[in-house]
């Protein structure tokens, strides 16, 4: 039995959801409904990519973060930051300027993510050498692991059983503190994340049983409170420019084409989910073969695309690659080696997860002659609806709402346009039709309101 | 249930497209992953036929809740010899097919590694009737 609780990190904030269809439209996998003028997830097909929260005009998207205070439960408190994060400011301010602020704010200490890249730079192409599955799909994007998993089933084998930087370095860095004598319950490492699909796989991992990091900040939320610090004048205490204590390599891993480019063989790297989409359907049909290795990742531009980001990504890449470029002028005159390889051995043994199991959203029913009846039904459904794809049903496409007839989650007459034809034949009342519509769009939902969105009164927030 | 879909020969941007839709069937019927790849490999590596050799043609698909039986029926030169088509790297696809990365020999002789039983009958200057069944349990 697979299991049925996946955690989710993003949530609708009911008291700001008034109900509109972008979220709905744009979700890759058609996780989204619209029920009493509020989106609905169906939390079985989230990926948790975050498209849904980039789309919402009304702020209504959540992420679910730990409050952060709770960094002060532990004595030891480290900001585990991904160089994405450095890229979010003018690169006028060094790292270890946006580093020093982290620890202003209540870290004990700051670690760079990308560190954890070096390693996985070596192991990756061994792993591929002893691999079974070709093409690897590496493990890095979150939210495609889960796509994998959800649309794509029969891929799942081929993701790399190799964990993703961020869980390196914070292996790395909780044994480089214990080995200082710091106790292993006082340590709290948290991870500043870019992106909403990282904390649901911190919650529950995939392939793994626990996490060595203890909880997720936002980084919209830490963004703000660097840069106001920075604003204000109070990183001078450190205006020297960070040291090049990784490879430049390993600082653009999560920028595209940062983990393919050093893959055995023929490798590629795809960025954007629905870019990700085309090409995982190909590589199942075998129509894309003879491939080595896959990079794939979610967010257009990588991580410097990631949803809680506040910068625009081109400009998160440039600061991001100008700070390679610097890195690698500097290692050429300096003695810095990156601390990681201190637990070499350590992190080899550790550094394996489980096989991704498949949990297909796609399926109808377990039974296969059941879902076939299903399946038919559907098919006969869709002789009736008139393929708009308008989402006024609250479903995202007349396909869609066709299955939630078929699974007793809504009813053929939620399309307006039957309901239309329906009322010409005398076949439906206007009272039930208006019922229809308010159950999915809200009481009152059509009465004049000058405060909506766009209207006279509109308060902007 | 039944599908049909239609091929013209040296469309290959449109080869794909049965395999696709038959997928995204078998995944809402609950097949096994293995299975469902076996049979999609099948029914592209003849999709992709039809379009390098044939002029046109029509793809029947049977699903019942054990099996899926495929039709693959085309207008087209056929085969002079069946034995001699299904060996591995036997090709008679033109040079301009090749030049897009079809035509290696391995089409027939995929399908029937990927396909539970595989009848072929053929008539020359008329066209080849493919049919392959697969169990889905």
């Amino acid at each position: 039995m697979e299991p049925q609780f996946f955690h989710h990190a993003l949530k609708i904030n009911l008291d700001a959801c008034y109900g509109c269809t972008h979220c709905m439209t744009v979700c890759p996998t058609e996780a989204i409904r619209v029920k009493n003028g509020k989106a609905f997830i169906y939390e079985h097909k989230c990926i948790d990519c975050g498209m849904c929260l980039k789309a919402c005009p009304a702020n209504a998207i959540q992420v679910e973060q730990d409050d952060f205070s709770t960094i002060f439960n532990y004595k030891h408190r480290v900001a585990l930051y991904p160089s994405v994060l450095t890229g979010q400011f003018p690169s006028r301010y060094y790292a270890s300027q946006i580093a020093a602020v982290m620890l202003d704010l209540g870290f004990t200490h700051a670690f760079e993510v990308e560190h954890g890249a070096d390693f996985l730079k070596k192991e990756i192409p061994k792993y591929q050498l002893e691999s079974e599955f070709r093409p690897v799909i590496s493990s890095f994007c979150p939210a495609i692991i889960r796509l994998i998993q959800v649309k794509f089933p029969s891929l799942a084998n081929h993701v790399m059983q190799l964990k993703p930087p961020v869980d390196i370095a914070a292996q790395f860095y909780r044994k480089h503190l214990i080995d200082q004598g710091l106790k292993d319950e006082e340590i709290g490492i948290f991870y500043i994340t870019p992106c909403a699909a990282k904390i649901a796989a911190i919650k529950s991992p995939v392939g793994e049983t626990t996490s060595a990091i203890n909880g997720v900040i936002n980084m919209d939320f830490i963004f703000n409170r660097i840069f106001r610090a920075l604003k204000q004048g109070k990183a001078g205490h450190r205006e020297l420019p960070d040291k090049p204590t990784m490879s430049p390599d390993a600082l653009s891993w999560s920028l595209t084409n940062g983990e393919a480019a050093h893959a055995k063989g023929r490798s590629i790297a795809i960025d954007g989910v629905l870019n990700s989409m085309d090409f995982l359907e190909q590589l199942e049909d075998e129509e894309i073969s003879n491939i080595d290795f896959i990079e794939i990742r979610a967010c257009d531009e990588s991580c410097a695309g990631g949803i809680l980001n506040h910068n625009n990504r081109f400009l998160t890449v440039e600061r991001l690659k100008l700070r390679a470029s610097r890195y690698k002028k500097d290692q050429k005159k300096s003695t810095d080696t990156n601390p990681i390889f201190e637990q070499e051995s350590y992190l080899k043994m550790n550094s394996r997860i489980g096989a991704v199991k498949p949990r297909s959203m796609l399926k109808m029913d377990e039974d296969m002659t059941r879902a076939l009846v299903k399946m038919e039904k559907t098919r006969r459904l869709m002789c009736f609806l008139p393929g708009i794809d308008c989402g006024a049903c609250g479903a995202p496409n007349c396909q869609a709402l066709a299955e939630d007839i078929v699974q007793h989650k809504a009813a053929l007459t939620d399309c307006i346009f039957l309901q239309n034809h329906m009322q010409k034949h005398g076949k439906l009342s206007q009272e039930t039709a208006h019922n229809r519509i308010e159950k999915i769009w809200g009481e009152n939902r059509l009465e004049k309101d000058c405060k909506r969105k766009g209207a006279q009164d509109e308060t902007l927030f | 249930m039944k599908l049909e879909f239609a091929i013209s020969g040296g469309d290959f941007s449109r080869a794909g497209i049965a395999s696709s839709e038959v997928k995204k069937m078998l995944k809402k019927i609950n097949v096994e992953p293995k299975i469902i790849k076996r049979v999609v490999v099948a029914l592209y590596e003849a999709e992709v036929n039809v379009c390098a050799h044939a002029y046109k043609g029509n793809i029947f698909v049977e699903i019942d809740g054990t099996k899926i039986k495929i039709d693959i029926i085309d207008k087209g030169p056929g085969i002079e010899n069946i034995d001699e088509a299904m060996k591995e790297g036997y090709s008679t696809a033109s040079d301009a097919v090749r030049e897009m990365g079809f035509g290696a020999g391995m089409g027939l002789s995929n399908m029937k590694k990927n396909a539970d039983e595989m009848s072929l009958e053929s008539k020359v200057d008329e066209g080849t009737k493919v049919t392959i069944i697969n169990y889905l349990k």
